[in-house]
């Protein structure tokens, strides 16, 4: 495996992600990613690796919006997604899938309404949402924990959850960090395939990981972050 | 595995079990004491405008007589003189018994024997066209007679004017009753999103807009007052109730007639409550939504 600086690519208008340039640190600090350029064409499965802080969480933080870039040009689904307003941003997380690392469950929901939130959040009818639940909870092997509470749950179930509350609305962006952290080898696989079904249905999906291994095992294209800067990794 | 019913029963935002009692109990005293202040205002302008009524429906005369006339013939062609004119319905020269027995609260027993008395007529008006003093005064020129009209305006017009100032207290103590629950309600907001920031993050990172966000806030808290204000509207209502049933139709007191309508008076109290929540709650919730990044 080899690891090639990554230059800014040719794009499509109708790529779900691309950024031009893009620089960022914290606050006034220093720049935690430099001159990134990535494009994730629609339908692509992208592995993000580095080692622990690399700026992988930050890069993703970038891409959901979670932080604004300092320099550089950022679009998400064809839009200059840097500069959206706190009233378009919404729109925009409508069309992505989340996964956390640290989960982001709703305790005093029980697992059923935790992946029905999004649901909840877009207006879905209840029979439609119901329905839907119900099936990404077999999916991920919790129909029998559908109506525990999360912290009754261990850390892979939670996990798993968390990757089912992502995926529920099909949406067309999946951006999920170190979604195999805490799940064995074989829900690791298990949860691999949700979400390379999700992208055969045509969801774009970027995960960021530290194993190395894993976009060789799923055959992904792999990027790496290395000192805020991003290589290709060419198999 | 047996079937899903998402949402129908779980609150998207968490319950803070001890700040929303407290804040419920803060909302219910408040709309209570709204509830009375409104009630208070309604049954004393209800007194004021009934005394002002039979203030209107008399007048006093008082004569003096000219030479070689006494006083008693005076009064008597004075009541006959006010007898004829329109809106008067009796004139009556007042003795002076009569007359001790008006001043003896003021001045008590001992003062009155030696004391020199005007004559007075008492006049009792039509008390839906009463006679004006002007046409009372015409009536007794035009019998010759020297004579002093007071129709009573003097003491209207102040009751009449304490009533309007009660109504408008009234409507202040109600105002900033509202204005301490909407106060109570936003801090109450703010205090449960700064407890729960992980939760609105979550809602964030899932496509809730800042709207959505805060129009859970505002349910929850509407919903809150609303039930607040109706504990507080019963409270409210019952005391009236025991009021009107203990008092009668004048009240425990004259100044406090109140009527069995003043007890459903205060039934919008509820909506009122959950309508200046649902304003403070939003105002609270996006100023507060606006400040994280």
């Amino acid at each position: 495996m080899t690891v090639q600086p990554r230059r800014a690519p040719a794009a499509s208008v109708t790529d779900p992600v691309r950024l031009s340039g893009v620089g960022f640190g914290y606050a006034n600090g220093p720049e935690v990613l430099r001159d990134i350029n990535l494009n994730l064409p629609a339908g692509s499965f992208h592995f993000l690796t580095g080692p622990s802080g690399a700026g992988k969480s930050t890069l993703l933080k970038l891409i959901t919006l979670i932080e604004r870039p300092r320099e550089g040009r950022l679009d998400v689904f064809g839009q200059d997604a840097g500069k959206a307003s706190r009233r378009e941003i919404p729109a925009f997380r409508r069309r992505m899938g989340l996964v956390f690392q640290d989960f982001r469950l709703l305790d005093h929901l029980s697992a059923a309404d935790n992946v029905a939130l999004p649901l909840r959040l877009a207006g879905a009818p209840a029979r439609e949402r119901d329905a839907d639940v119900a099936e990404i909870l077999r999916w991920v092997g919790l129909a029998e924990k559908a109506e525990a509470r999360p912290p009754t749950l261990s850390g892979g179930e939670k996990q798993r959850l968390a990757i089912a509350r992502a995926v529920v609305t099909r949406p067309s962006l999946i951006i999920a960090d170190e979604p195999t952290g805490s799940v064995d080898a074989a829900m690791g696989e298990r949860l691999m395939k949700l979400f390379q079904a999700m992208n055969k249905l045509g969801a774009t999906v970027l995960i960021a990981t530290h194993d190395e291994t894993l976009a060789a095992r799923v055959a992904a294209r792999a990027l790496r972050l290395e000192d805020g800067r991003l290589f290709e990794v060419a198999a | 595995m047996k079937r899903l019913a998402t949402g129908r029963r779980a609150a998207i935002l968490p319950h803070d079990g001890g700040g929303e009692r407290l804040l419920a109990t803060v909302v219910a005293v408040l709309c209570f004491l709204a509830c009375l202040a409104a009630v208070t205002s309604l049954a004393s302008n209800r007194a004021a405008h009934g005394w002002a009524r039979a203030l209107r429906a008399e007048a006093t005369v008082q004569v003096r007589p000219r030479a070689g006339e006494s006083e008693a013939e005076a009064a008597e062609r004075a009541a006959e003189a006010l007898a004829g004119v329109s809106g008067v319905e009796e004139a009556q020269a007042l003795d002076r018994k009569a007359s001790e027995a008006l001043l003896r609260p003021w001045l008590g027993e001992a003062a009155l024997a030696d004391l020199p008395l005007p004559q007075l007529i008492s006049v009792r008006l039509d008390a839906d066209q009463p006679a004006s003093a002007v046409s009372l005064r015409r009536a007794l020129a035009r019998a010759g007679l020297d004579a002093t009209v007071d129709d009573h305006s003097l003491w209207r017009d102040e009751i009449e004017r304490s009533a309007a100032m009660i109504t408008v207290l009234a409507l202040a103590a109600f105002l900033a009753l509202a204005g301490a629950a909407g106060a109570a309600v936003a801090y109450a907001v703010r205090a449960g999103m700064a407890g729960q920031a992980a939760v609105i993050e979550t809602l964030s990172l899932n496509g809730a807009s800042d709207d959505r966000i805060a129009g859970l806030y505002q349910r929850r808290y509407a919903l809150l007052a609303a039930a607040a204000g109706a504990a507080g509207a019963t409270a409210a209502m019952a005391g009236v109730a025991l009021l009107r049933g203990v008092g009668g139709g004048d009240g425990v007191t004259p100044a406090l007639p109140f009527a069995w309508s003043d007890v459903w008076i205060v039934a919008p109290c509820p909506v009122l409550a959950a309508i200046v929540a649902l304003a403070a709650a939003r105002v609270a919730a996006l100023a507060r939504l606006r400040r994280r990044r």
